[in-house]
């Protein structure tokens, strides 16, 4: 059967790619575009170690068809941290020490992106039940939820530092 | 030991590993690939118990693409040699025939054949076209149906292991026996004002690790095979697999990528074998990689067991007598962790008289492999169940019941040895002074408490220092990290040799690289392992010593180290300033040359870890389902090198504990076919149903470890079974005594209640 090719744009950067017409969004991020931090955990969508955004919207890349992606948009873990600056998830699951193997990590810090650009001030009951899709085996949760939460408080702060410097603007400007 | 005060350990540094694995950096076990590289993939037994006629597997090799296929006959038939593989011995012969199946298929998914082609596609296409004639055979998928009289037998030639001597009573499926025993129970129960009994059970349950298997092989011409490979033992997976080929182990050499858990599931080997084997067929490199499915099916869960136990007290609450009946499922070959089961199940308690027996069955299912403290969470799930009973019979608290019988250094393991200093008072003590125990609950709520115990394991490591002339220094093990490993050992560095953790970088190398060292397991690399890591640092802390000597011109006698890591002259030799690592390491060159410390341990046992947790549990009644609302988790660490790793530790064991009491199980069918081979049927705890997990870390020093290190890693998974079903019973009145404790369990207990 002839390859389809697919051109999409991952992690800010156009990229194309050839696969199967079965062949699933991770298995393209993965081998032919050698994103591997995107993890395969199970292929039916149940533990959130491939979560990649899809066009803003979270998926399990497991279970998007690698041509739907034609023209679409996607960032990885890769492509999380702004160049040398870690996400403030990234650092907040330093600082708490929310990970131990590490394999589920990716993953969570996709997600709790998408939920804290979508949520700013989640409380911990969201946090949990958002974060219900990404299955990690070592840490019971505790300390990945503290860190998102951290995270989510610091991002809090620093949006507020930024508008009160731009009101200041302003007002120097009037 | 306890006076010593510290730097470095104790601390909270940032992991060394830690921004690659939140940057998708790290690599584990399925993120490696060569040039030229096929995929192997695995045909596996449609039946959990048949004979094979035969394999043909001419269609599949037909098949363009396809550079190899193998077959059992592939592997040499091995005498049964055991080695030692960490927390069990492995049967060669076992091992070999669990990797690809000779004469019969023991379980539903077991290896029959493999293949090895340009892509997975092609190569998942010709396994299904393998032709294999079955002769199918009544599988027998439970401890009571492979005991019954006329069962069905996995093994012709299998003979009763251990006490008493098998009679030649023809084949059987129980593969061992042992007992324990001290004092008189019969005069002990005769004793007892209390008698507590009953028959528990537990399903069988998965590591549940989120990375499947994974590894690549690429045999050359030289006879040499190298393995990058998803491993809690690079050296077990090296001797494993070259003994199952008849291989040397010199030519096998093995890198283990990071690890996306393993909880002991990633010791034996499922894959590398086949790799090597196909890998020399096809003449290129081989990777495989195992899906969910063929994670659940074929490879090693831990037991399902049946626990029968008996319990005496006295009136005041003394514990007279014991007695236990252990029955543990190995799966398709022998060894299940029974042994273990009995050795631990009244560790905690002071008990003059007991006597309990442990059975070893094989069944149709996979071969168990470790599971986080092997053995122990079933039958400490038996005794702390009976405890909670006993307590409510005499109308005392359950922690003040503990407390009494709590054995203390000195007593008496029922395992033989008397215990050096060991923390369970102050573990029980330190429950009892929480004031989650004082809490108050909703109608709808009950609480549970229950201890654990672990030995925690020693074992063989090695471990090397090179400084650098700037002063800083790398540390290389042969442990693949899983939980924080790296980040403790450079904390023991920086603290013997001063240099600024985030100045030593650790490292994991491979088997031609790294000294002997045993696997990632027993609880034991933060002891073990960091002995040799604190060993190593004094090799270079004592070649430092002489280099100053040199310096300065004096005897190395003259020489001391002080706590902040220098160099300073004793004896009044002369008014030196003290030299630092760092002005020690820039001489290097002038002064000897490179600075490289070694050492190896071959530890003895481990201090004994003990644990206590408490669990508020929510019960709807009308729907059976239960929620944790709170939990705390109390455990004796010894001393934490790096307190937020040993809290994940408890956080981690707890959570599993939880999953196995709550909603963890394999559902087989009548044909012994596996129900739920996924997460979704299959249900771990996912963060929503957790509370936030507390943790208390008592530090009772461990005298066999200069900072008193105990292990952490394993008796967190004991208490949760117990503690889980005595806040069931708190919260309903009925005492469960089969897990997981289900929706519908509970409705049917609820109902037979009622």
């Amino acid at each position: 059967m002839a390859k389809v090719r697919v051109e999409t744009t991952v992690n800010g950067e156009p990229a194309e790619f050839l696969c199967e017409p079965h062949e699933s969004l991770l298995a393209a991020l993965r081998d032919a575009l050698g994103l591997t931090g995107t993890k395969e955990g199970c292929t039916t969508g149940d533990c959130g170690a491939c979560s990649v955004i899809l066009n803003g919207r979270l998926v399990p890349s497991c279970l998007v068809l690698a041509p739907e992606v034609q023209g679409q948009t996607i960032t990885t873990i890769e492509g999380i941290a702004d160049g040398e600056r870690l996400h403030p998830v990234q650092q907040k699951f330093l600082e708490h020490a929310a990970l131990q193997c590490g394999v589920c990590t990716p993953g969570f810090i996709v997600a709790a992106k998408v939920l804290l650009d979508a949520n700013p001030s989640p409380t911990e009951e969201e946090t949990r039940y958002w974060l219900a899709g990404n299955l990690c085996r070592c840490t019971g949760y505790d300390k990945i939820i503290r860190a998102v939460l951290d995270a989510a408080a610091q991002m809090r702060e620093a949006s507020a530092q930024t508008r009160e410097a731009s009101a200041q603007m302003t007002e120097v400007s009037v | 030991m306890s006076d010593r005060t510290y730097r470095y350990v104790g601390t909270r540094p940032v992991r060394h590993d830690g921004l690659d694995k939140v940057t998708g950096r790290a690599a584990y076990g399925a993120d490696f690939s060569l040039p030229g590289m096929l995929h192997g993939v695995v045909l596996r037994s449609p039946h959990a118990h048949a004979r094979i006629v035969s394999i043909d597997t001419t269609a599949a090799e037909a098949m363009p693409g396809v550079k190899a296929v193998i077959a059992g006959r592939d592997i040499p038939p091995n005498s049964a040699k055991l080695m030692l593989g960490g927390e069990a011995a492995i049967d060669l012969h076992d091992m070999g025939d669990n990797l690809l199946a000779h004469d019969k298929v023991l379980y539903h998914g077991h290896a029959v054949a493999a293949v090895a082609a340009t892509s997975v596609d092609i190569a998942r296409e010709a396994a299904s076209r393998i032709k294999v004639v079955y002769e199918k055979l009544k599988p027998v998928c439970s401890i009571d149906q492979a005991t019954s009289p006329g069962a069905p037998i996995l093994h012709a030639n299998l003979v009763m292991q251990g006490r008493p001597k098998s009679e030649a009573k023809g084949p059987t499926n129980i593969a061992g026996r042992m007992e324990l025993g001290r004092g008189d129970v019969d005069k002990g129960f005769a004793d007892a004002d209390v008698i507590v009994e009953r028959e528990f059970r537990t399903a069988t349950v998965h590591q549940g690790y989120i990375e499947p298997h994974a590894c690549v092989a690429r045999w050359g011409q030289d006879g040499r095979a190298v393995v990058w490979c998803s491993t809690q033992g690079p050296f077990v997976v090296r001797d494993a697999s070259a003994a199952i080929l008849g291989m040397d182990a010199a030519n096998v050499k093995v890198i283990a990528s990071e690890i996306g858990g393993g909880f002991g599931g990633k010791i034996v080997v499922y894959l590398e074998p086949l790799a090597i084997l196909l890998s020399r067929k096809a003449n290129r490199p081989v990777k495989m990689v195992m899906t969910r499915d063929e994670v659940f099916r074929a490879s090693g869960p831990t037991s399902a067991t049946k626990v029968k136990m008996k319990l005496g007290a006295r009136r005041d609450g003394t514990l007279v007598a014991a007695s236990a009946s252990l029955w543990y499922e190995a799966g398709a070959y022998p060894g299940s962790p029974s042994g273990a089961g009995a050795m631990c199940c009244l560790a905690p308690y002071k008990i003059p008289n007991f006597f309990i027996e442990a059975y070893d069955v094989v069944v149709n299912k996979p071969k168990v492999a470790a599971y986080r403290a092997p053995g122990s969470p079933m039958a400490m799930f038996a005794t702390e169940s009976l405890l909670d009973e006993l307590a409510r019979e005499l109308g005392m608290n359950p922690i003040d019941l503990r407390l009494k019988n709590a054995v203390v250094e000195g007593d008496l393991a029922p395992y033989g040895p008397a215990y050096g200093p060991i923390g369970l008072k102050q573990v029980l003590e330190a429950a009892r002074n929480h004031p989650h125990w004082r809490a108050p609950l909703e109608p709808s709520q009950g609480r549970g408490i229950a201890c654990g115990f672990w030995f925690n394991a020693g074992m063989n490591s090695s471990a090397t220092i090179t400084l650098s002339s700037d002063g800083s220094a790398a540390v290389i093990t042969g442990n693949p990290d899983i939980g924080g490993t790296r980040v403790a050992q450079a904390l023991m560095v920086a603290e013997e040799l001063g240099i600024p953790v985030e100045r030593v970088r650790p490292s994991v190398a491979d088997t031609d690289s790294a000294g002997y060292t045993d696997v990632t397991g027993g609880s034991r690399v933060c002891y073990a392992t960091g002995m040799a890591v604190i060993s190593a640092a004094h090799d270079v802390r004592d070649q430092l010593r002489a280099r100053a000597a040199k310096i300065w011109n004096v005897d190395l006698e003259s020489v001391g180290w002080d706590a902040a890591g220098c160099a300073v002259g004793l004896n009044g030799v002369g008014n030196f300033p003290p030299l630092t690592v760092t002005e020690l390491a820039a001489q290097m060159a002038n002064t000897g040359g490179p600075i490289v410390g070694r050492a190896s341990v071959s530890a003895p046992m481990a201090g004994p870890a003990f644990a206590a947790h408490i669990c508020d549990l929510e019960v709807d009644k009308e729907t059976g389902r239960s929620r944790v609302v709170r939990y705390t988790t109390i455990q004796d660490a010894g001393k934490a090198v790096h307190p937020s790793f040993v809290e994940g530790q408890m956080q981690g064991g707890a959570s599993q504990g939880i999953g196995w009491a709550l909603n963890e199980e394999y559902v087989f069918d009548e044909d012994g076919v596996m129900e739920n081979p996924g997460f979704l049927d299959y249900r771990m705890p996912v963060a929503s149903d957790l509370p936030m997990i507390d943790t208390v870390i008592v530090e009772v020093p461990n005298p066999l470890h200069p900072y008193g290190v105990r292990g952490v890693g394993e008796v967190p998974i004991v208490p949760p079974l117990a503690t889980i079903a005595n806040a069931m019973r708190d919260a309903t009145g009925v005492r469960f005594t089969e897990l997981p404790l289900s929706p519908p369990r509970v409705l049917r207990g609820l109902a037979a209640r009622s």
